[in-house]
């Protein structure tokens, strides 16, 4: 069983580039053609000063980013052949552009289990920043554990 | 997308409907996403974990339910975006996106749909559900 005092435990604060040569992989990877995630010229005709990202690509940010400790695998000692993802969530308050710097902060919301500890869920949720400290989304992922 | 302004409860996202799903899809998604979990390209890996194979990414399936959303409402428009992975998407599924409109809100001088969401393997069971708030005036 996963040592519920993990509930709080947070990462520090890590800045990552919002690049287009990724968004382009990310977006050949899911079938995105849409010219406005591709090229700068289409997002301006589309009202966007400048490329903005698809609706899950924080997610993609939040993989990318070099926290010193995953917080499940590291910090939890979490066996990844165990895990399946269970839920995910954004909330997106302002949007997230090619050229932003974001910077993620993860935390350890819940812990809680289901079947007599059979299946344990850590609730983790992620804060994203840009470079002027307007918050662009936040993150709830629910990683499900398989004992 | 100003038609998306005359909007009603009961109305349909266009559906999407992306794959089949090749083992390529799935080295391209741990690439483009950064999710390396090596369950999803790794087969000795998945077994080792108790699947016959890999199988996709839920990640992958959320993003093209992300494209059938932006496609309709335009590249910003989603505000919240959830879904529960409720089954695993094996190799050579074709993923079919569907949504519909269960609520239209007015929230702090924007309008509003609140959707209801699903993907599901064709002609096979659903994989996700959620709900996404979109901008839609």
């Amino acid at each position: 069983m996963i040592d519920h005092s993990h509930i709080g435990a947070e990462t520090e604060e890590v800045s990552i580039d919002v690049e287009r040569g990724q968004l382009r992989l990310f977006c050949q990877a899911t079938g995105e053609t849409n010219p406005v995630f591709w090229d700068a010229e289409a997002a301006r005709a589309a009202g966007h000063d400048r490329i903005p990202t698809p609706p899950t690509y924080a997610q993609t940010l939040l993989n990318l980013t070099p926290f010193k400790k995953n917080l499940v695998l590291d910090v939890m000692q979490v066996d990844l052949a165990r895990m399946l993802h269970g839920e995910q969530g954004f909330i997106h308050h302002h949007p997230i552009c090619v050229g932003d710097t974001i910077r993620l902060q993860q935390r350890v919301a819940d812990i809680y289990d289901k079947k007599g500890g059979a299946l344990e869920f850590i609730v983790l949720e992620t804060t994203a920043r840009n470079q002027d400290d307007v918050v662009c989304c936040t993150l709830k992922s629910v990683a499900v554990v398989r004992n | 997308m100003t038609a998306l302004s005359n909007l009603k409860v009961g109305d349909k996202l266009p559906a999407l409907t992306a794959g089949p799903i090749r083992p390529l899809d799935l080295a391209l998604f741990a690439g483009g996403s950064g999710d390396h979990n090596p369950i999803h390209v790794d087969k000795s890996f998945a077994e080792s974990a108790g699947f016959p194979d890999v199988f996709a990414h839920g990640m992958l399936s959320m993003a093209y339910l992300g494209r059938a959303l932006t496609d309709w409402a335009g590249a910003t428009a989603v505000k919240e975006f959830a879904v529960r992975f409720a089954a695993i998407t094996p190799l050579g599924a074709s993923v079919v996106c569907e949504g519909e409109v269960e609520e239209i809100v007015e929230r702090d001088g924007e309008h509003l749909a609140k959707l209801v969401l699903q993907a599901s393997v064709k002609d096979g069971p659903v994989t996700l559900k959620g709900d996404a708030l979109v901008r839609i005036g």
